[in-house]
């Protein structure tokens, strides 16, 4: 297989993300254990900026499995549409296995421009304490784990 | 008669990027087919074995389409239909 260039050119190999966001995914992992939470952090279109962050409900209710209600779906699709935003970063947990995308994960990854971040919480569980949080493009199959940097703020906008 | 047919990022590629598409059919398996004509290759993301795809929801005018007729579902013109490949994974 060769070795492909990114398809766009505003990919990179970090995900920026601000302490809020980033305890928010956290505690509703925690929150969901032992179940999969899910959810998306909507930005502006092509500025690769999580800025919105919108908790899922996991339709599937499972400890294995994670899916959008497809009512829900196209709801948070149709606010997204009108706000020029698109899913900047798609997250779940994974509750007895590390955080790295599972072959069903790779599988049904349908958002090229984004950000996939898994959290593990088969450590501490409900609980305090740390959790592995690792981010993820996955394009055609092909994962590649990128650099997580947690900032109090996301700089300012350039535009 | 057009049919608006919006487009998800990851189906782009059959439409030279387009976001939302027209088509033409009175039911959803006849706008597949008409989709098809015009961006070859589409058809077979949408649907498997004869049936819409598990992970792939539609919507006509806002409702899935596996509560009203799935690939029978009647379209007029003026409807708007969005495909949307469901957010799913998990560590199963």
């Amino acid at each position: 297989m060769s070795v492909r260039a990114p398809s766009s050119p505003r990919l990179c190999a970090v995900l920026t993300i601000d302490q809020a966001t980033y305890d928010a995914i956290v505690a509703h992992a925690k929150r969901d254990h032992p179940d999969e939470c899910c959810g998306i952090v909507a930005g502006p279109e092509g500025s690769d900026r999580p800025e919105r962050f919108i908790e899922m409900i996991n339709a599937a209710g499972s400890p294995t499995f994670y899916e959008f209600d497809s009512t829900e779906l196209l709801a948070l699709y149709k606010e997204m549409w009108a706000n020029d935003e698109e899913p900047v970063i798609v997250y779940h947990s994974h509750t007895a296995t590390e955080a790295y995308p599972s072959r069903t994960d790779i599988g049904l990854a349908s958002e090229p421009n984004a950000h996939y971040v898994l959290v593990s919480t088969r450590e501490h569980g409900n609980n305090e304490g740390p959790v592995e949080f690792r981010s993820y493009r996955i394009i055609d199959g092909e994962v590649t784990e990128e650099e997580v940097t947690v900032v109090a703020q996301l700089p300012a906008r350039s535009n | 008669m057009a049919i608006e047919v919006r487009i998800p990022t990851i189906l782009r590629t059959y439409t030279g990027g387009e976001k939302a598409v027209d088509a033409e059919g009175a039911t959803l398996a006849a706008l597949i087919d008409d989709l098809e004509a015009r961006h070859t290759g589409i058809k077979d993301r949408l649907i498997d074995n004869g049936d819409l795809r598990r992970f792939v929801n539609v919507y006509i005018n806002d409702e899935d389409v596996r509560f009203i007729g799935g690939l029978e579902a009647a379209l007029s013109d003026g409807d708007q239909v969005v495909v949307l490949p469901a957010v799913a994974g998990g560590a199963a």
